[in-house]
């Protein structure tokens, strides 16, 4: 079978009925886990039987149902801050996304504690939820915004980042762990060394990163880190923003409603301790639930087999594809992992996509929320293939077949 | 599989006939994709004798703009109107129509909901440009 040392990825198939579909009448080949991954029969049932059997608001009411739920929500704040390493669950604050964990950290910290004229950097390789927040911060509040530059091979460039901090003005770096379009993964441990010494805090985009390696935002020193639920086997609506306490303790809210505050009279209100500060209304109670499910199914197989088992799929998927004549893979870094981005000499990538899709191969085709990256690239769009720890050998076998068949139609 | 790349679309990819900025025209319009990047503009003189189209994107989009050329060609404003009616309607429901010549070839889009912007994003170029005449 299709496994790697003692992975059985045959067996953990079975946990996901979605990959039994059949897609135009062809076995399911899905290979666009980085915008969002399938879903294991662990979570769909976690998610059922909240709702069959222990449903209530969280943190209001003072009857069974209620307490139970609350308990099981809170439960998923403890497994958070565990998978990451966080050194108190209280530095875990649920939203929505990372997109959403951004823009709360630029709307209540950005506003708070940085001036005007400090400075934001993010890198050429950001997703638009780690550019459009600080943009919106820079034009409402007057702080500036720093583009580092990447290499040619689709890492830093040391020498911009040094360049961006020579001045001192740089207050936050905000950096992806591991690019969604190029795969690469910076060096977030040295990053946050840097950043620190030049007296900036440091952000992390871990939305790809999570989900194939393992965290531990101490170790790393990070300022903040954030991550969404859906790319790591959870459900969709549930995301997490990790901050230092020292950070969260003097940060604002952000959303004001039930649940944030200490006390409201008319006249004025005063708000809760983080994390509840951050998390105005009933949350996704639901979808946290889940996400503490998928938590636990990633650690039963364990970070590191899954690692292991993506990087020998990675080395295969670029060998196969290099072989693939007008084929370039965008992005040569050292250390990358299995986001593989890629244009053909002839065929454009929605033309890719519609033609592997009707093989039943579902890769993702277009800029990837990414479209400066593109610029920087010289291309309008990629086609990407992307891996989970359910992806086998003969899908990227199957996606090498398909692309012959469109450089042949191309030709 | 590629009953949509079938080889008229595939020869205006390859071949197109009508591609490029010419040197002298009177009303341009502009069409592009925020989805995937595609960039259309498409070139016209006031008395229809010349449809010209500068296409960066997928097959689909460069076909359709390349037939779209041939189809308008001398046409007025008013027939031009009733022609991308009548396209609209073959490649959102997949209906041949014979008044449609050549451009029949892209009804395999209405098969794949996605690309019927691609098919359509020419056209919608054409109608800027009527508009700047």
């Amino acid at each position: 079978m299709s496994s790697t040392l003692d992975f059985n990825t045959a067996a953990l198939r079975e946990d996901f009925p979605i990959l039994k579909q059949k897609v135009h009448g062809k076995d399911l080949v899905f290979l666009d886990s980085a915008a969002s991954a399938q879903k294991p029969r662990a979570v769909i049932d976690a998610m059922v039987h909240v709702m069959e059997a222990q449903y209530a608001n969280v943190h209001r009411g003072l009857h069974y149902m209620s307490e139970k739920t609350s308990d099981a929500y809170e439960e998923v704040r403890d497994k958070v801050a565990a998978f990451i390493n966080a050194g108190s669950r209280d530095e875990i604050v649920f939203t929505r996304n990372a997109t959403e964990s951004i823009n709360l950290v630029a709307y209540t910290w950005g506003r708070s504690a940085l001036q005007p004229g400090d400075v934001i950097a993010v890198t050429e390789m950001e997703h638009h939820a780690n550019l459009v927040p600080w943009q919106m911060l820079r034009d409402a509040h007057g702080t500036e915004l720093r583009i580092i530059k990447i290499t040619d091979a689709g890492e830093i460039d040391w020498n911009s980042l040094e360049e961006t901090f020579a001045d001192g003005r740089v207050k936050l770096l905000a950096v992806t762990q591991m690019s969604n379009v190029l795969g690469t993964y910076t060096p977030v441990e040295r990053l946050a060394k840097f950043a620190h010494a030049h007296g900036a805090k440091i952000l992390i985009d871990g939305c790809q990163a999570i989900v194939h390696r393992k965290i531990d935002v101490r170790a790393t020193d990070a300022d903040f880190f954030v991550f969404s639920g859906h790319k790591l086997y959870g459900p969709s609506g549930i995301g997490v923003l990790y901050a230092k306490a020292e950070i969260l303790d003097v940060m604002p809210p952000f959303l004001g409603g039930g649940d944030m505050i200490a006390s409201v009279s008319y006249a004025k209100s005063t708000w809760a301790k983080p994390p509840h500060r951050f998390e105005a209304g009933t949350p996704a109670i639901i979808e946290t639930i889940g996400l503490g499910a998928a938590i636990d199914y990633v650690n039963a197989i364990g970070l590191p087999a899954i690692a292991a088992h993506e990087a020998a799929l990675t080395e295969h998927a670029l060998a196969v594809l290099a072989n693939i004549e007008g084929l370039r893979i965008l992005g040569t870094a050292q250390d990358r992992g299995g986001v593989i981005s890629f244009v053909m000499k002839d065929a454009h990538a929605h033309d890719i996509a519609t033609l592997l899709d009707r093989q039943g191969i579902a890769v993702r085709a277009g800029h990837h929320c990414a479209e400066p990256l593109m610029g920087r690239l010289g291309v309008t769009s990629t086609a990407r293939a992307s891996f989970a720890l359910y992806t086998t050998r003969e899908e990227i076998d199957a996606l090498a077949k398909g692309l012959e068949r469109v450089r042949k139609i191309f030709a | 599989m590629s009953q949509l790349y079938e080889a008229i679309v595939l020869d205006r990819v390859k071949q197109p006939r009508h591609a490029g900025r010419p040197a002298q025209f009177d009303a341009q319009g502009q069409g592009a994709n925020r989805l995937c990047g595609d960039r259309v503009s498409v070139y016209l003189t006031r008395d229809g004798t010349m449809v010209q189209h500068e296409s960066e994107g997928c097959a689909i989009m460069v076909a359709s703009a390349d037939l779209m050329a041939d189809a308008t060609l001398g046409k007025t404003p008013a027939e031009i109107k009733d022609i991308f009616e009548s396209f609209s309607h073959a490649v959102t429901t997949g209906t041949e129509n014979p008044g449609l010549g050549e451009l029949n070839a892209l009804t395999a889009v209405s098969q794949f909901p996605s690309r019927i912007g691609c098919a359509t994003l020419p056209w919608r170029a054409l109608e800027e440009a009527l508009q700047n005449v």
